[in-house]
């Protein structure tokens, strides 16, 4: 097989996101809680199988040298599935979601799988876009794109306040400040009247230059759900941050943090600021966590603190765990995983919390890199990592 | 604010201070010997308080009801099947972890204190209700004007103080808890020794569960009623309380333990009077906040834990 395909070549991206597709497919259109179970089954099968004879190695191996063209065939192969279900709300609602989760843990991975900053307050950051988002388009009349962009903005300031705290200490000290931070952002929404208190605010859909996006969109004689645009919307956003952080890892400043993380001693000897790099990741994965959460809650049009629990916030950082930490595409596939199945497979939704800390567990225990690890990089030869 | 109010107000902040600082305890003694947080602590915690209620239950059901003999096995029962998870969660879950980044210590038993919450929340016969937890303690009050001192609170307050002494004396003055200095302050050299390294890191584990069970007791007895969710703050709180304290030191942990009950009661007390129309309900983020603002200032809490870092 090794000689087959060699690692260099671009095909096994494109046939697994091929496969992956028309995996989704079928997935969101199974209706039959056997045919889920059935389906799900079958994936493990396979990805055991294909486990079994290397094949994810090239895989791997195959999407971190061609990134372009990898980013390219996964933004095809969500439109194909968006084509799929184009009058269909819950699906698309599903996967507007998932990009939408995909920025959040962009954020995240850059916070702990480069940086190493701790952040156990995802779901509290992404919150505060939602909430940002909820009071902006009910008060003022900003235009919603901007509403969007100051959600991002107003995360990372929130957020700027924990840096002092979160720079001065280390270790299980800096853990302690954002769990607090995300228990205490949960408690002032509860106890808080003008932002609805437990009840929550209602939020109107979006409108960017007059193009309502709660509006569903006709194309001559078919008529789409308006998640179509939501979704178009979202996947734009995951592209851009995708890339972004991609761009970042593979640039000096992944460097930069990357060493910070290893070894700050290390770093702050070789004139790498640590602070600035620290402050800089948890900055924009803040920011990214706001964008994310304004989108979000003109999406499903309203917001309540019980959505944005301390454990919302564990089950971000078991995406970023599951997916391989530092490994962008690894938390694709996971936040795909971890958000779809349990609303497919209904005897889940109940244990699903259960679940994926028992997952978390055993992976931490057997399989610390994750299910995708992060490959190392490779500027020579070749010139793409 | 009569005096009566006030002192009303400084008892049942002695009161929390005193759960706060049985758990604060238990996080201390595990960061001493192993470097490590177990998050896991405060669903211990809950898991104990359940334990004792089950238990409570099995009583009353072969027909023992005398009060203090209930208590008695609800406590013996609770701290120890606890003092044995605890053992159990530190054998399989933080002692393979010792060579891993610290971060997926905190994380494997943050993830394990999400299956125990859930766990009894899905298992325990309609356990995501609250419970109402049995009255076994003497309801008599004593008023002092508008001060009453009640007896169960005053019996719960020295026997947290009893626990805690107990637990110190037990470090301080007998030999196991000299092994357990040895381990905290030189894991490798106490080996040497001929220190059973990981009988006694079980057995520090043992300990602090222990004690968080009778923490989660006293609690079920302080307010009359439990509920799945109450550990997951307990932790959070005694984690703070630690760290406020300064980790791995047993008298900051009480320290810190009191301090957060303070900051509560404060924020209880103080906010509706400088802000009129807030309400008391801002306590735990006035608390949480003044925790936050102090790690900027003392990084490594009130009694700074001794750091050395060889390059």
């Amino acid at each position: 097989m090794k000689r087959l395909i060699s690692a260099q070549s671009s095909f096994p991206a494109l046939a697994s996101t091929a496969a992956l597709t028309l995996f989704a497919v079928a997935f969101l259109h199974a209706e039959s809680q056997t045919a889920v179970m059935g389906l799900t089954a079958g994936a493990i099968l396979a990805v055991l199988l294909l486990a079994h004879f290397g094949w994810n190695t090239f895989a791997a191996a195959s999407f971190a040298a061609h990134g372009g063209r990898a980013q390219a065939s996964v933004l095809l192969g969500v439109l194909v599935v968006t084509a799929a279900f184009y009058d269909n709300h819950f699906p698309l609602l599903m996967l507007a979601s998932v990009l939408l989760y995909v920025v959040v843990c962009l954020g995240l991975n850059l916070q702990f799988g480069y940086a190493g900053v701790v952040n156990f307050a995802g779901a509290a950051f992404f919150g505060i876009g939602c909430y940002t988002s909820a009071v902006l388009t009910n008060l003022t009349a900003l235009p919603h794109l901007l509403v969007v962009l100051a959600g991002g903005l107003v995360a990372a300031g929130i957020g700027s306040l924990l840096i002092l705290p979160v720079l001065r200490t280390y270790g299980h000290y800096a853990a302690l400040i954002t769990i607090a931070f995300g228990i205490l952002f949960r408690v002032f929404l509860e106890v808080n009247d003008t932002l609805g208190g437990p009840q929550g605010m209602k939020v109107p859909g979006m409108e960017i230059l007059g193009w309502k996006l709660n509006d569903g969109l006709r194309l001559g004689e078919l008529e789409l759900s308006f998640y179509v645009n939501y979704v178009l919307l979202s996947l734009a956003m995951a592209a851009v941050a995708f890339t972004l952080v991609r761009r970042l890892e593979r640039s000096w400043i992944g460097l930069a943090l990357d060493a910070v993380r290893l070894d700050e001693t290390a770093c702050a000897a070789f004139g790498i600021g640590v602070a600035r790099w620290k402050i800089a990741a948890f900055t924009l994965g803040n920011f990214l966590g706001g964008l994310a959460g304004a989108v979000y809650a003109m999406m499903t049009g309203f917001v309540a603190p019980n959505s944005f629990t301390f454990g919302d916030s564990l089950i971000l950082v078991s995406i970023v765990i599951l997916g391989g930490i530092g490994n962008p595409w690894g938390l694709t596939v996971a936040t795909a995983i971890v958000l779809i199945l349990p609303e497919k497979l209904q005897f889940i939704q109940e244990y699903r919390l259960l679940l994926y800390a028992a997952l978390v567990i055993l992976i931490l225990l057997f399989r610390p890199d994750g299910l995708m690890p992060r490959q190392v990089r490779n500027y020579f030869p070749g010139g793409k990592a | 604010m009569t005096l009566g109010l006030l002192s009303q107000y400084v008892f049942n902040g002695l009161m929390l201070g005193m759960i706060y600082a049985m758990v604060a305890v238990g996080f201390t003694l595990f960061f001493g010997v192993l470097d490590v947080i177990k998050f896991s602590h405060g669903d211990v915690l809950m898991v104990g308080a359940f334990t004792g209620l089950a238990t409570y239950i099995g009583l009353q059901a072969i027909g023992i009801d005398a009060p203090l003999a209930q208590l008695l096995i609800m406590a013996l029962v609770a701290s120890l099947s606890m003092a044995l998870l605890g053992a159990l969660i530190a054998k399989y879950l933080v002692l393979p972890l010792r060579l891993a980044p610290p971060l997926n210590t905190l994380l494997i038993t943050l993830m394990l204190g999400s299956v125990l919450r859930e766990s009894v929340r899905l298992f325990y016969p309609q356990g995501s209700n609250p419970k109402p937890f049995p009255r076994l303690l003497p309801g008599d009050s004593l008023s002092f004007g508008s001060f009453t001192l009640r007896a169960d609170s005053m019996i719960l307050l020295l026997t947290g103080f009893a626990a805690i002494v107990a637990v110190h004396l037990v470090i301080t003055r007998t030999r196991l808890g000299l092994a357990i200095r040895a381990v905290a302050q030189d894991a490798e050299t106490a080996r040497i020794m001929g220190i059973n390294f990981e009988f006694i890191v079980l057995l520090t584990f043992a300990i602090g569960s222990g004690m968080a069970a009778l923490g989660g007791l006293m609690n079920g007895l302080y307010y009359n009623e439990i509920n799945f969710g109450i550990g997951l703050l307990l932790g959070v709180i005694g984690f703070s309380a630690a760290v406020l304290g300064g980790l791995g030191n047993i008298y900051g942990a009480i320290l810190g333990g009191f301090l957060f009950s303070a900051l509560q009661s404060l924020g209880a007390v103080a906010l509706p009077a400088m802000f009129p129309g807030t309400s008391t309900a801002y306590k735990d983020v006035f608390a949480f906040a003044v925790v936050i603002v102090f790690m900027a200032w003392r990084p490594t809490g009130l009694i700074a834990e001794k750091k050395s870092e060889r390059v």
